[in-house]
């Protein structure tokens, strides 16, 4: 029966992943840059469930991780010459250092103490970006020019700024991450996570050093935050402080509640839902954010595990 | 660490291709005149330019041109673009009653972008993918011009920007983006710079936002006082978070005689309140940007203090500043009263230093078409589009340009204008001087023809 919940999991996600890369096949050309974005933004919702779906902390700093990504993969290769992939590497390598240490300090707060840390230290991250406006160019931000974006691998030039090059790397990036969470959340380390966020004097009273735990899951959502933050700076090359401010934290946390709390996939659909319900909304009234308003209170009102949390409750229990 | 060097940046300055006098000039504006005059004389007064209009149409007349205007109708940008939107719906009206755009009649596709960056790629991709506008334009604010530019520059789609910021002739961008209805803020501030030195004073302290926008400011007047002999006593930068600033004022020196203030955002009030209360009426002279004091009402509770002194303007707001029949044309047409408020509700104070570059650009646009002979998006008729678009040299005045002459920059992609400083006197703007366009330029750091279409 497991194993054949687990067949089920498993063609789900690469049927998921399998589509995507299809659609780049049939989709106008309008849907598929919006596709190349969501799939980027979802990578940043999925980091972001990693700590509130699963773990039960909720963030409003998580822009600092972003930012992290995308001034450490847009700084090195503005500056030092990087090549595009470096550059994401140095990213991801930023944003993985900065949630491990912001880990050690804020983890020691708990609850809306906690909450209120996030927003703290993602306030001074964006002051930091201004304050060296010099190198970061602060509020006004930079672009990263298309040779920029350009590198050799394999003897095979590739630009970043090629539409066909742009959908299969935030593909790939996607994958990689929504992966990783499928195979955290089924692994005893993401067992031991749901248990703290269910219960976690329960989770300290059985032997594990829930400390630890948390500590391991914020660096994991902060690098995953840190992945699509870098990768956007590579795929739409612009690097500027906006990132950093606090509307790009609720960001995720709405992708998610729309999506569906501590689902892998929820991410995915919620970030998608909401880019969509914008667009379309704002063909018709320029009041478009009072429509996403809308569509959050109905949710919260009669869905308020989300879509799929919702699904996963009612018909589907055998969704991660 | 150095800054990596723009890579299409000019090492040598051509001042030959800046070049011009005031013959040149001169002979603009009476040809813009002129142009009006003789269109008066048929009736309507756009007689001569719907001949110029159908003369390129090449049997096209009866396919629209589908325009994609960018608008900050949300977000901080939401005063400023809503004046926007009036003044390129107004201007759109006036085209399509003369013709259009080589036969064309224009077809606005306007998409909010929150006056974010990010917004504001994706709208860049709406427009150009899924409504297939043929141009896009009107975007305002820096951040939003910088995020969504690389997006316009790799679906190759010419991008109009208005925003007055010096990132389209720093070469920051590509060579699809232009600027050519509105002077941007290094030469605004060159403009200014000999005449705030020459009049107010030569010991200047210097009042700024601590982020890019103040550091043009102190970096391009601070050399401008330097080249001129004059003297910055302090530099002091705001942070944005700021809430009072009696203690910045504390730390002017006794013997400054100017103060040079750019205050931005909700904090302008209280700015003007302290700055009141800590120098009272020994204070030194005061001259700052109107971007901060853009639709609100000079007679405002709090600005009192203001009496007196002195601000740039990009466009005077009110009627007089620029006497010809051009500006009270474009004034009524965008719904302006002579106080620079809406016709309708003198409440709603316009965006008057700033909003004219909408219907300047559209214009622009409308002769980048017709006289490249532009008819789609194909590759080759936007290459033709931006060829002309960079031989372009000499803007003229009259209902196309009714701010002033300007003369345009191919390789900046960049115009330049007149400037205007007023003084605040009974709770009003009055010009006390307008720039020359030699005033404004500087030497040129970029070359977007040499970047490859």
């Amino acid at each position: 029966m497991r194993r054949h919940g687990a067949a089920k999991i498993i063609v789900l996600h690469l049927g998921v992943i399998g589509l995507l890369f299809l659609a780049q096949f049939f989709l106008p050309a309008y849907h598929q840059s919006n596709a190349i974005r969501i799939m980027v933004l979802a990578t940043y919702a999925v980091g972001y469930n990693v700590l509130m779906g699963y773990t039960g902390l909720l963030s409003l700093g998580h822009a600092m991780f972003f930012a992290a990504g995308l001034y450490g993969a847009g700084l090195t290769i503005y500056y030092l010459d990087f090549t595009p992939l470096q550059g994401v590497g140095f990213g991801i390598l930023s944003a993985c250092a900065l949630s491990f240490v912001f880990g050690l300090l804020a983890l020691r707060a708990r609850g809306i103490a906690f909450l209120i840390v996030t927003m703290m230290f993602a306030q001074a991250l964006f002051l930091t970006t201004l304050y060296f406006n010099e190198i970061t160019l602060g509020d006004q931000g930079f672009v990263l020019s298309e040779k920029l974006r350009t590198m050799t691998i394999g003897g095979a030039v590739v630009k970043f700024s090629d539409p066909v090059v742009k959908y299969n790397f935030a593909l790939m990036v996607f994958s990689a991450c929504l992966l990783l969470t499928l195979v955290l959340a089924r692994s005893p380390v993401g067992r031991v996570l749901v248990a703290i966020r269910e219960n976690e004097a329960r989770t300290r009273m059985l032997g594990y050093d829930t400390e630890r735990y948390k500590l391991l899951s914020l660096v994991i959502s902060g690098t995953i935050s840190g992945v699509s933050g870098a990768a956007y700076a590579l795929l739409f090359a612009y690097i500027g402080s906006t990132f950093a401010t606090i509307q790009y934290s609720i960001f995720p946390l709405l992708w998610v509640l729309l999506g569906g709390v501590g689902t892998t996939l929820g991410p995915l659909v919620g970030t998608a839902l909401m880019f969509y319900l914008i667009d379309i909304s704002s063909d018709y009234t320029s009041s478009y954010l009072l429509v996403v308003g809308a569509v959050l209170l109905v949710l919260v009102l009669w869905f308020p595990k989300g879509i799929l949390g919702t699904l996963r409750e009612r018909w589907l229990s055998w969704l991660p | 660490m150095t800054k990596r060097k723009n890579e299409n940046s000019e090492a040598e300055t051509n001042k030959s291709g800046m070049a011009i006098t005031r013959r040149a000039a001169l002979t603009g504006t009476l040809a813009g005149v002129g142009a009006l005059a003789g269109a008066a004389l048929i009736g309507g007064g756009t007689g001569p330019l719907i001949k110029s209009a159908r003369a390129h149409t090449g049997g096209s007349a009866d396919r629209p041109i589908k325009l994609g205007f960018q608008v900050h109708r949300t977000g901080i940008g939401a005063a400023y673009g809503r004046w926007y939107e009036r003044t390129t719906v107004a201007a759109v009206k006036l085209i399509n009653s003369m013709g259009g755009i080589a036969g064309r009649p224009i077809e606005l596709v306007i998409e909010d972008d929150g006056t974010d960056p990010k917004r504001g790629a994706e709208v860049v991709e709406k427009l150009a993918t899924k409504h297939n506008v043929e141009f896009i334009f009107g975007t305002l604010f820096s951040h939003v011009v910088i995020g969504s530019a690389p997006r316009a520059g790799e679906l190759k789609i010419p991008y109009f920007v208005v925003s007055e910021g010096y990132h389209v002739a720093s070469g920051m961008l590509n060579r699809y983006v232009f600027q050519p209805g509105i002077t941007d803020v290094r030469s605004q501030i060159t403009a200014i710079s000999s005449w705030v030195l020459g009049n107010l004073g030569k010991n200047v302290a210097m009042i700024y936002p601590d982020y890019a926008f103040g550091y043009n400011h102190r970096d391009y007047f601070s050399a401008a006082a330097k080249a001129q002999g004059g003297k910055i006593s302090v530099l002091l930068p705001i942070p944005p978070t700021e809430t009072s600033y009696t203690k910045y004022f504390a730390r002017i020196p006794s013997d400054t005689e100017v103060i040079y203030h750019v205050m931005v955002g909700p904090g302008v009030l209280t700015f003007v309140k302290e700055m009141g209360e800590h120098f009272g009426s020994k204070r030194p002279k005061i001259f700052g940007f109107l971007d901060s004091l853009e639709a609100v009402d000079m007679a405002s509770p709090g600005l009192e203090y203001l009496e007196g002194t002195h601000f740039w303007e990009g466009m005077p707001r009110y009627a007089g500043g620029i006497d010809t029949p051009h500006e009270r044309f474009y004034r009524q047409a965008v719904g302006v009263n002579d106080a620079g408020a809406s016709i309708q509700n003198p409440k709603d104070v316009s965006t008057y230093s700033h909003m004219f570059g909408c219907w300047e650009t559209l214009f622009f646009i409308k002769d980048a078409v017709e006289q490249s002979g532009y008819q789609d998006r194909s590759p080759k008729d936007v290459a033709r589009l931006i060829e002309t678009s960079e031989g372009f040299q000499w803007l003229n005045e009259g209902i196309a340009h009714p701010q002033g002459a300007k003369k345009f920059d191919g390789r900046l992609h960049q115009c330049f204008g007149p400037q205007f400083i007023s003084k605040v006197e009974n709770a009003k703007l009055r010009v006390v001087h307008r720039t020359s366009i030699e005033d404004g330029l500087y030497a040129p750091e970029a070359n977007y023809t040499k970047q490859s279409l």
